[in-house]
């Protein structure tokens, strides 16, 4: 059974899902950019086409963590999201999964944190130490926005046991979500931020920043190496969105009208960050630094005070 | 972190030309750049002096897609001044024309290119959009989209039909709303004026001292242009403004060509409408012996050339100045003490062509200088001679 969790939904169904939502972003980005934007099955060819060229491994860099980066990003993202799949549809959850699945979500920043370094390549180490900076700016303000569902399911069940668990926070927005409430849409503003940074988009790319270094951590990846790398960074789309669903719109829920709801919210989701990506321009990591522990702090510390007060 | 070497190029997303900077950073601040150009030399000087007068209009014209008509203008008004001659006012009027449209869709193409840097690409995609109607307008005029082949020596080669007129003005018009909007959208976005403001700052001195040209240097509150000190063309017969900022950071940089694209159309809308009767060409015939400069403002700045007549069909000596050969030292200036990130803003920010800059210099391993111009030449000379005896390598 856990094989089934971890193939299928874990990684296939999230990996299809996320290649659909590459697909909403590039076409929403090329219409917003008056293009008319990539076909369907773009990001799958895309992926299919990186499988088959020829992996290279830069002189001087260290093999073994150089090809076990994009694995350890990948699987990061594959556990994380078969946690989210079994507590949305199979109630499978375990106490405390809630703060395993942040732990899991800093895993493909850490590893491409080490391709970066692992890459012998001033451009992917430069990547690689702006990826730390972002990392160790959005985590506070992302930590204590999802801090916000907890608080407010502690209030309504009166467990911690429950709380802590994504299948109690699913149970207790049955009643109302919780992006319904002040604290809630506070708190999903700071993630939606967060998330933007976490999926490394405009104007957070600072790590990648194509114009300024080359991709940064994956500037000496290439062939199926890359082309894990570029799905990790697909299923993200998908998971981080699916995250926030949990979190903040009861999940995905798929009796009667409710299936339109959580698609268009899912696709509203995508929307948002597809907007923000395509209307700003790259801050830069002192900006982002700053931002993230100046305003962004400051709000879901709030949404947090408000929270305790049932608000 | 210590001192790395960054380096950009010669081949790197950043730039569309080969050229090369090696950033010494410490952390992510840049303590030292070193540039270097000459990768895409093509010894242009030398082939027009083996061109006759009127061909080496074509041949300058090549320098760079989007000068292609600086280039040009400045060259006939260097033979047009060895004479010297006046041009038929038509002809004056018809060359501004071409040349401030040139400007408005160079200046569209930074700021596309800019907001691409900046991982914009919204507005990279937006300008470019609006670019193509310009390149429609001059594809109504000219018959090109790029390389106009409208200039030569005495007049222009084209005339401006009459009925194409009201099309152009109306194309000209259904851009200033976009770009009026594209200018809110740039000046007024916040986050753009925390990534641009007090970035890459070059002072008044600063701009004096490096011989800055053109946006760069007006963007410093150098009131320089040539369209102004030394008008040519149409430029005295009507009224536009000199823009002129005084901070010289990214942000005025952009400022400046933003606001200029909407002079360019005020000039450009003039001219079409009180386009004056009268010859396109002054039909002139032999070029006498002597020199003559001709030097005009492109959208990058100033471009001069020298050329050198001895009486027969062919410059003896043809000189060419573009302006980013001036600009591009000024990042010894404005890129020290900056981030990475505002590097490669600061890099762009002068608008920098390098195709018109290149030059060669033959060097051994420990710099010192092998060839001057004159053994250039001679090297070149010997060549052609192999040729001409079928001994050279194939």
């Amino acid at each position: 059974m856990t094989f089934i969790y971890l193939v299928i939904f874990g990684f296939l169904a999230t990996a299809v899902l996320g290649l659909v939502a590459s697909w909403i972003d590039r076409k929403v980005t090329a219409r917003v950019q008056y293009r008319v934007g990539p076909p369907f099955l773009q990001p799958l060819i895309d992926l299919v086409k990186l499988l088959g060229k020829e992996t290279l491994i830069p002189e001087g860099a260290s093999k073994t963590t150089f090809l076990l980066a994009p694995v350890i990003g990948i699987s990061g993202v594959i556990v994380v999201s078969t946690i989210f799949w079994v507590n949305q549809f199979f109630g499978a959850g375990f106490d405390g999964d809630w703060i395993v699945c942040i732990y899991l979500l800093t895993i493909p920043s850490l590893s491409l944190i080490l391709a970066g370094f692992a890459s012998a390549n001033p451009l992917a180490s430069l990547g690689a130490s702006r990826e730390m900076k972002l990392v160790l700016a959005y985590e506070l303000p992302f930590i204590l926005a999802v801090l916000v569902p907890v608080i407010q399911t502690h209030i309504q069940s009166d467990s911690w046991s429950a709380s802590i668990r994504l299948g109690g926070i699913l149970a207790a927005q049955q009643t109302g979500i919780f992006a319904g409430s002040i604290s809630g849409i506070l708190a999903l503003i700071v993630v939606i931020m967060c998330v933007q940074a976490k999926l490394a988009l405009v104007p957070f790319d600072i790590p990648e920043a194509e114009t300024e270094i080359v991709e940064g951590p994956i500037v000496e990846y290439s062939g199926p190496s890359l082309a894990i790398f570029k799905l990790m960074k697909n299923m993200l789309l998908f998971v981080l969105p699916f995250f926030m669903m949990i979190l903040f719109f009861g999940g995905i829920r798929l009796d009667g009208i409710n299936i339109l709801w959580s698609i268009l919210e899912y696709v509203g989701i995508v929307a948002i960050i597809c907007v923000i990506r395509n209307t700003n321009p790259r801050v830069r990591i002192d900006q982002a630094v700053r931002f993230f522990w100046g305003p962004m702090t400051v709000i879901a510390a709030l949404a947090v005070i408000l929270a305790m007060n049932g608000l | 972190m210590g001192k790395t070497v960054i380096p950009i190029g010669p081949y790197h997303p950043l730039q569309e030309e080969p050229e090369f900077f090696t950033l010494t950073v410490d952390g992510e601040t840049v303590i030292d750049i070193d540039v270097r150009i000459g990768y895409n030399h093509r010894g242009i000087e030398k082939l027009s002096e083996s061109r006759v007068f009127e061909n080496s209009t074509f041949l300058v014209e090549r320098i760079c897609g989007i000068c292609s008509t600086s280039h040009p203008y400045a060259y006939t008004r260097a033979v047009e001044d060895i004479f010297p001659m006046e041009v038929p006012i038509r002809a004056k009027f018809i060359r501004t024309i071409i040349a401030e449209g040139e400007r408005i869709h160079s200046h569209l193409l930074w700021l596309g290119l800019a907001g691409h840097f900046l991982g914009y690409n919204t507005v990279y995609m937006w300008a470019w959009k609006l670019r193509e109607e310009i390149l429609d307008v001059m594809e109504i005029l000219s018959g090109n989209r790029n390389n106009y082949a409208m200039f030569k020596p005495g007049g222009v080669r084209r005339d401006i039909n009459a009925e194409d007129i009201p099309i152009c003005l109306k194309k000209i018009d259904s851009i200033v709303p976009t770009l009026v909007m594209l200018k809110m959208a740039v000046l007024d976005d916040p986050v753009l004026h925390a990534r641009l403001k007090g970035v890459g700052v070059m002072s008044y001195q600063e701009a004096i001292d490096f011989s800055a040209l053109g946006p760069t240097s007006r963007a410093s509150g150098v009131a320089r242009d040539v369209r102004k000190d030394s008008p040519y063309g149409a430029y005295d017969e009507l009224d536009w403004d000199m823009i002129v900022t005084e901070n010289g950071d990214v942000f005025d940089k952009a400022v400046i060509r933003i606001l200029e694209m909407f002079e360019s159309i005020k000039i450009t809308k003039y001219c079409l409408e009180h386009l004056p009767d009268g010859p396109i060409d002054a039909n002139i015939k032999d070029v006498p012996v002597g020199e003559g400069i001709g030097h005009i403002e492109a959208p990058r700045g100033e471009t001069f050339h020298y050329v050198k007549s001895d009486g027969t069909n062919r410059p003896v000596r043809h000189k060419v100045r573009a302006p980013t050969f001036m600009n591009l030292p000024t990042y010894k200036a404005t890129v020290k003490g900056q981030t990475i990130s505002d590097a490669t803003i600061i890099l762009a920010a002068i608008d920098p062509c390098y195709c018109c800059t290149e030059r060669v210099a033959v060097k051994n391993e420990k710099g010192v200088r092998l060839y001057n111009g004159q053994d250039l030449v001679r090297l070149c000379r010997e060549k052609t001679d192999r040729m001409r005896k079928g001994m050279a390598p194939k």
